[in-house]
């Protein structure tokens, strides 16, 4: 009998089930419920960095659910880049689940938060190591189903009004991602994603139709990730739900969404790059202007992120369709930066609002008198954002923009350069407008419920500061390992062989 | 009937699309239900449509006798249902409560959280 070792794969899919059904084992009791989900996170840290660990020291490691071979059983896979999307988006969980212990009302929590939460971040798990298509779409769907959950919590109006944007369009991209497996598995005849990347190869004759699937695929995911065309749910919905939900939502689903792309269009879809990688350079070079001129606009501080999220979406899209190692070592630095300064700068949004009451320009102001740990937490990660030296978004951009230039690609890089310049306008914005002018005459109106200041809110706050300051001073070995994981990607036989020809008693423990 | 079977699929994509773009809710949750049921006949009918037999081996033999229906997109869908199923019942309960709490079934005066100073949250 066949005993496979490399169970730990699993562990990020199984740690926050147990937690869920250990929360829900205590549905009322909203102190053990807080137990649970912290002990869960720093578990589920632990097993992520555990995983990473060794990943690095064996390479890419599989499992083949229960002990069916590979292109008929069920393949979970980790190589470098999931492992790193997992280590980070383990870390954002941590971080906000720590924020909402002070800050998400007791209503919120009864109804379930951290179940959903965590199953969230199951899903999360689940995409990131799957190694079959439709796994994948399954694993989707359950970590949208729980940010379904999270965005209506609470049921005000306008929660259930952004909701609505989001459920339909996220629906509708749902039914094009099954279609577009469907047509996958009509060419390919398997659903395993190594057997595919197989097939994609040696099959000439069905490249037109792997070019038709991956149309289903830039459109379904691209829907997912909030790249141009269609991200107009994004702004209309992440910021109605209170920021506990924002930050982890706003932090995590987006980048899953581009991880699929960046693993399926490195691995199966690149059978007639010059058609799909200049469609993900027209959808990149859009998302980044639209964002950022989006973002410049808008004068609530949720909204303001909210865009800005789709102009970063621009960016790690760009690094894509550029296809050389580093321009995707670029963008999978800036997809890891980005989930920690993103959700950083959600969770400050919280703490100024939880004081005042509002995320409006017009009510805001003078936090940086007040606050002047909050506003500096601000004024770090807003610079990793803009992506000012020494912090850590400038060398994802300046890996992407080197790559651009090097490989050609004057205009996106150009326009890379210049939706930089309006990042710095609208966070420069955000700065005189929320932390540095004076508190206004009538900034006693407060919209939402008050609470007196918790200065431990900036616990969290300071631990992803940290390792956003690590990523941007000390950044050397994040870009080695974004180096390696783009060559990984590049390298796909890698990939294919762990999967499909790897004998297996090499990796059975003796 | 391959071809009416695509043109049928086609057709129920073009109407849900049209229904999900009306401005009337409970046309956009039908639209839905067409476009989820859409896109599982779409797959159903990927897996080719083959009228003989199911995959089912007999005793006495070591493989399915040839031709016989592939048992995997209709797996595949079986899985789809279930998931359509829930997102669809979530959905219905969220109309309705939008529509309680909004008091108001048209879609063109939901758009309070697209406005640029809509603060009232």
């Amino acid at each position: 009998m066949l005993i496979q070792d490399n169970l730990i794969l699993l562990l990020p899919m199984l740690v926050p089930l147990a937690g869920a059904i250990l929360c829900i084992f205590c549905w009322r009791a909203v102190l053990s419920q807080k137990v649970v989900a912290l002990l869960t996170q720093l578990c589920l840290l632990a097993s992520t960095a555990w995983l990473f660990q060794q990943v690095v020291e064996r390479g890419i490691l599989t499992i083949q659910i229960g002990g069916w071979p590979a292109p008929y059983g069920i393949t979970v896979i980790a190589d470098l880049f999931s492992c790193l999307m997992l280590t980070a988006s383990a870390l954002v969980g941590l971080a906000v689940v720590l924020y909402s212990f002070y800050d998400l009302d007791k209503a919120r929590i009864r109804f379930g938060y951290y179940p959903v939460v965590l199953i969230m971040q199951m899903g999360i798990g689940g995409t990131l190591l799957t190694g079959d298509l439709f796994n994948l779409y399954v694993w989707f769907e359950i970590l949208l189903i729980c940010a379904f959950v999270l965005i209506t919590i609470g049921g005000t109006k306008q929660q259930l009004e952004g909701a609505l944007k989001y459920v339909t369009i996220n629906l509708i991209a749902s039914g094009l991602l099954l279609v577009g497996i469907g047509t996958v598995y009509g060419v390919a005849g398997s659903l395993n994603m190594a057997e595919i990347a197989v097939q994609a190869r040696n099959l000439p004759h069905t490249q037109s139709l792997f070019v038709v699937a991956s149309m289903f695929f830039i459109v379904s995911v691209g829907i997912k990730a909030a790249a141009f065309p269609l991200f107009f749910w994004l702004p209309a919905s992440y910021h109605t739900p209170p920021i506990a939900i924002s930050a982890i939502i706003a932090g995590l689903l987006t980048k899953v969404g581009v991880y699929v792309l960046i693993r399926l269009f490195t691995l199966i879809f690149q059978v007639e790059p010059g058609i799909t990688n200049s469609i993900l350079l027209c959808m990149a070079g859009f998302s980044m202007v639209i964002g950022v001129l989006g973002a410049a606009i808008q004068t609530d501080y949720r909204k303001v992120l909210s865009f800005s999220i789709v102009s970063q979406i621009g960016y790690m899209l760009m690094g894509l369709a550029i296809f050389t190692p580093l321009a995707i070592a670029g963008s999978i630095f800036f997809i890891i930066q980005n989930m920690l300064v993103k959700a950083n700068l959600f969770l400050v949004g919280g703490a100024v609002a939880q004081e005042r009451g509002t995320f409006s320009f017009r009510y805001l102001g003078g936090v940086y008198k007040h606050r002047p740990l909050l506003a500096g937490i601000f004024f770090v990660s807003a610079l990793s954002l803009a992506g000012i030296p020494p912090f850590s978004g400038f060398w994802g951009k300046l890996m992407l923009a080197r790559a651009g230039f090097e490989s050609g690609f004057y205009t996106i890089a150009g326009i890379a350069v210049g939706a930089s310049i309006i990042t710095i306008i609208y966070l420069t914005r955000i700065w005189n407008q929320v932390f540095l002018k004076d508190k206004p005459a009538d900034a006693a109106i407060a919209l939402l419920p008050t609470q007196p200041f918790r200065g431990i809110l900036q616990l969290p706050m300071l631990l992803l500061l940290g390792f956003i300051l690590a990523m941007g001073v000390y950044a050397e070995p994040f870009v080695d390992f974004t180096l390696q994981a783009a060559d990984g990607l590049l390298n796909s036989e890698n990939y294919i062989n762990a999967v499909l020809h790897k004998p297996q008693a090499e990796r059975i423990t003796p | 009937m391959d071809l009416i079977f695509a043109i049928g699929v086609g057709l129920l994509f073009a109407a849900s699309l049209y229904m999900i773009l009306h401005r009337h809710l409970f046309k956009l949750i039908v639209g839905l239900m067409v476009f989820g049921l859409a896109s599982n006949l779409y797959v159903f009918a990927i897996g080719r449509l083959t009228r003989e037999q199911s995959a089912i081996i007999p005793a006495d033999a070591d493989v399915a006798v040839e031709p016989f229906a592939d048992p995997v997109p209709q797996a595949l869908i079986l899985t789809a249902i279930v998931i359509g199923f829930g997102l669809q019942a979530f959905a219905i309960v969220l109309v309705k409560r939008l529509y309680q709490v909004a008091g108001t079934d048209n879609i063109d005066e939901l758009n309070n959280t697209d406005k640029i100073d809509s603060t009232e949250n």
